[in-house]
């Protein structure tokens, strides 16, 4: 096996060494019926050529990997400069664990440190962790750490979220016996003023759902010692007020568009920011910096007593690894385009989502959904079954999101489409003319 | 250490994204003037070789498995292989949006379908979800299956869950996160769980028992058929901690000892990287009580077309945004395939070897509180060395040897623990240097403490102030403005 350095005389004299006569010896405390149950896979190794053969064959059957893309909804098609992941691949990085050593943990320690920095500046808030799994389990803690900090089990939560936002919140606030109460939407905005008094957070997502930025001015105020919860595109921070200025006590995000490619899903990359007096509540790794017996500066991991592996059941979390290579790309990333390069990057999406959204609006029986401001993604009203447009447009190598998604949300002959930096006019312009010959 | 904040006052660069080429607006006509931003967010404008060449300094201040031998107890950091990373980097792979039609993803697809056959043959067990993304994701899932579990068997006075006192600090936090209290089971005298202890806790109140096969300690549990039965027999459930998986890989299934929820550690088992702390992946096994509660949606195979059924039915819900971590499973399953059966096998075995290699060996010097045939892992203690020396001293002095240290102070249970896991990816000489600089770092105790006190010597920072930085924390740059 190529991945074994020791040979069968190496096993020999280690085996004499330990006073073992055999390798089963080695597994002699493992119950016989244990052994006896066992089943192999029925596979055989394979060569790095056949396996590679094999994998690159299945990239085949998946015909979306040449197709245009207008899908969003939380998970954007952004450029990713080449320099991401020629960082990321270095192995210094991707091959250590948690910097559970920090005096040769360095790289890691300090690149967590400008990411939890990069964040606060974009959300405007105070602290921020070094990640989570991704923007749905960001939202779960959250919502749990709310709960945690007014003693109040019961949370406020936008009806205009992600759907898979809202599934993973509804599973971790059943377990954790956290009770939701729905906010309405009034114009596809949330309407805070139906929101109850005796609630421990809001959670509210800006751009929602349908694209529309959310008018967070006044909820801070509407919604008493509850804890003000946004879910944001990150995007969209480098030319939208971030919620730090709103008030917010914890803002979340879904990271991925920060240099991470779709990748069906996974890794992503929750972001997480709060205030600093809610510093010992929050959950996840932070890192500090430090001294050594020099006094030269560097960076440790801390705040720990907040974690698992100190406070066992009593901890703020239960997360241990976050995502801190995807963290990695995202700091990379954002240092590559640098903060005029950010708003480059936002005015790009913005002018051009506006652009298409134009177009197709003009074109017969079409209109937004709503006149309230978006920033890359919207809804169309389409005069027409949006599944027809959805699979006409399928047939030319152009997808966007099932209609489905819409019609659970309550909103029926509509499409949603979200527009990055990478789509040319002359691809927007094309995806125009086609739907309008499917009216 | 410098951050890309400390360069300051930069013009933009520009040139990685085009000019815009639709007809430009002016922003107040697009979003109201009160929902733009005013102030700028403070990130420096590099030009790309200093963006590079700061994070090319910042990798060589790191320690990676590709650097040398990294023996963290229970992490398994064996090597990672470089086919993983470049089949997960197919474009492909990577560029599939996750909301795409499935019918235009079944290569993706297809991964998670095989990838949970083939888990599912490694524990003998009936099904898994790819969902959870770490290790301690699987535990918290486990936990939530449980506690549907019982809530559809209406026993919802199961509220307790046991585990041993070695177990790892994300189990009792998962525990509570699922609403259930934790109660600690000694260890006996030989290190494995006490049966007469657990016996007594046992009742209708206990949802289930959270075990780590092999222990913390590195040692199997010889009765865990015993266990498994005792649990059973009240009515409660076994949760076992697959982040030891490598001791009896190939060799022995989780499902055969009675579990009924196991979870994995792809980064560790299978070969996927730690990516300095994450992405992981942690997917969970259950044995067929448990199949109607997984995470949806469930991928499936009907007439040689891949779907995802969204059909809630008694599922606990979805555990994460998507489908889970698929490019580290992704990994994984390369890593699987690459193996087969006798790959597998060898691994197990070989990683059990090194370990009992390496514990024969250092068990002269260092004393060995449980001292026993071990698995993948065995833990030492750093008492008794030298007066004045902890295990933190000898751990940082390790580094000026070049190595990773050991996992230390856990398990709980072992005084000044050093916990070593080798992995079979490490070679007879590399643990023989290891055992030597050990070794020497003894009689240095002895000699000159002032060595180990002040060590490291070589790293990039000298010890680092860690009261400091608990007491006053510093998380974000400091602008000084």
């Amino acid at each position: 096996m190529r991945y074994i350095p020791n040979t069968d005389a190496d096993r020999e004299q280690m085996l004499s060494a330990i006073g073992r006569f055999s390798m089963e010896e080695l597994f002699s405390d493992i119950p016989q019926l244990v052994k006896d149950r066992f089943q192999p896979l029925g596979i055989s190794s394979k060569s790095e050529l056949e396996v590679r053969t094999k994998l690159a064959s299945l990239t085949q059957k998946n015909a979306a990997a040449s197709a245009l893309s207008f899908l969003g909804g939380g998970i954007y098609d952004h450029y990713i400069p080449s320099v991401v992941q020629h960082i990321t691949s270095r192995s210094e990085f991707y091959t250590a664990y948690t910097p559970y050593q920090p005096e040769i943990s360095q790289g890691t320690l300090t690149t967590m440190f400008e990411f939890q920095t990069l964040i606060c500046e974009l959300t405007g808030m105070e602290v921020a962790n070094s990640s989570m799994y991704d923007g749905a389990t960001a939202l779960a803690e959250a919502a749990m750490m709310a709960a945690r900090v007014t003693g109040n089990r019961k949370i406020a939560v936008s009806l205009a979220l992600f759907a898979h936002y809202r599934r993973v919140l509804d599973t971790y606030c059943w377990a954790s016996g956290i009770e939701i109460v729905d906010i309405p939407t009034v114009d596809y905005r949330c309407d805070f003023s139906h929101v109850p008094s005796d609630i421990g957070g809001v959670i509210v997502q800006s751009p929602n759902a349908f694209g529309v930025i959310e008018d967070l001015a006044d909820v801070k105020e509407a919604i008493g010692n509850a804890l003000m919860i946004v879910a944001v595109n990150p995007v969209s921070l480098s030319i939208l007020t971030p919620p730090g200025e709103f008030g917010a006590d914890i803002v979340t995000s879904e990271g991925q568009p920060f240099g991470l490619p779709p990748s069906f899903g996974g890794p992503l990359l929750g972001l997480f920011a709060t205030r600093k007096a809610y510093l010992r509540q929050m959950p996840g790794r932070l890192v500090g910096q430090t001294v050594d017996a020099d006094g030269k500066v560097g960076y440790t991991m801390a705040a720990q007593t907040r974690e698992q592996h100190i406070r066992r059941q009593k901890a703020t979390s239960n997360i241990c690894t976050n995502a801190q290579l995807c963290a990695l790309t995202a700091t990379v990333y954002l240092a590559s385009l640098g903060g005029d390069g950010l708003r480059d990057l936002a005015m790009l999406n913005l002018e051009k989502a506006h652009y298409m959204a134009q177009q197709l609006s003009d074109l017969p029986g079409c209109s937004l959904l709503c006149d309230a401001p978006f920033f890359n993604e919207f809804v169309l009203r389409v005069p027409v079954d949006p599944k027809r447009i959805r699979d006409g447009l399928r047939v030319e190598e152009i997808l966007v999101d099932d209609p489905a998604q819409m019609e659970a949300l309550g909103v029926t002959e509509a499409l949603r489409f979200a527009v990055t930096e990478k789509r040319s006019k002359e691809e927007l312009d094309r995806t125009v003319d086609l739907v309008g010959r499917m009216l | 250490m410098r951050t890309i904040f400390d360069y300051r006052k930069r013009n933009g660069t520009g040139g990685i994204l085009p000019e815009l080429d639709v007809p430009a607006k002016k922003t107040t006509d697009l979003i109201p003037q009160d929902l733009i931003r005013q102030d700028k967010p403070r990130i420096p404008n590099l030009s790309e070789p200093e963006v590079v060449r700061h994070y090319t300094a910042l990798s060589k201040l790191n320690y990676g498995v590709d650097d040398g031998l990294y023996p963290l107890g229970s992490c398994t950091m064996k090597y990672n292989p470089k086919v993983n990373e470049d089949v997960a980097h197919l474009p492909g792979f990577a560029s599939i949006h996750p909301a795409v039609d499935p019918e235009l993803a079944q290569g993706s697809l297809s991964v998670v379908h095989k990838m949970s056959r083939l888990l599912c043959g490694i524990t003998g067990m009936a099904d898994v979800t790819l969902q959870p993304a770490a290790g301690a994701h699987g535990e918290i899932t486990g936990m939530f299956l449980l506690k549907r579990y019982f809530e559809a068997r209406g026993e919802t006075q199961r509220t307790r869950i046991l585990l041993p006192d070695s177990a790892h600090g994300t189990n009792p936090a998962s525990a509570a996160t699922a609403g259930f209290s934790v109660t600690e089971i000694r260890s006996g005298a030989d290190g494995l769980v006490d049966l007469n202890a657990l016996s007594g806790e046992l009742d209708e109140t206990v949802a289930g028992v959270m075990l780590t096969v092999p222990n913390t300690l590195g040692i199997f549990e010889e009765n865990i058929m015993k266990i498994t039965a005792m649990v059973h027999a009240t009515g409660g459930l076994c949760y076992f901690d697959g982040a030891n998986l490598n001791a009896f890989l190939g060799h022995a299934r989780p499902g055969d000892m009675g579990a009924d929820v196991f979870h994995f550690n792809l980064h560790k088992t299978m070969s996927a990287p730690h990516g300095g702390g994450g992405p992981g992946s942690g997917p969970v096994a259950v044995s067929e009580a448990l199949v109607p509660f997984l995470p949806v949606p469930r991928v499936r195979l009907d007439r040689g077309r891949y779907y995802l059924d969204w059909e809630k039915g008694q599922s606990i819900g979805s555990m994460h945004s998507f489908y889970g971590n698929f490019g580290v499973f992704l990994k994984a399953y390369t890593y699987i395939l690459t193996l087969g059966d006798e790959g597998l096998y060898e691994a197990g075995e070989n990683a059990v070897l090194n370990a009992n290699y390496l514990q024969e060996r250092l068990k002269k010097t260092y004393r060995l509180p449980y001292d026993r045939l071990c698995k993948h892992e065995f833990v030492l203690t750093g008492k008794g060395i030298a007066d004045g020396i902890s295990t933190l001293d000898i751990a940082k002095r390790l580094i000026d040897y070049g190595f990773h240290p050991p996992t230390i102070y856990f398990p709980l249970i072992v005084h000044e623990a050093l916990m070593i896991e080798p992995t079979e990816t490490e070679s007879r000489e590399t643990l023989d240097r290891f055992a030597e600089a050990l070794e020497k770092i003894a009689s240095e105790a002895q000699e000159n403490p002032d060595l180990l006190h002040n060590a490291p010597h070589t790293a990039p920072v000298r010890r680092l102030d860690q009261t400091r930085a608990a007491r006053n924390p510093i998380l974000t740059y400091p602008f000084g403005d």
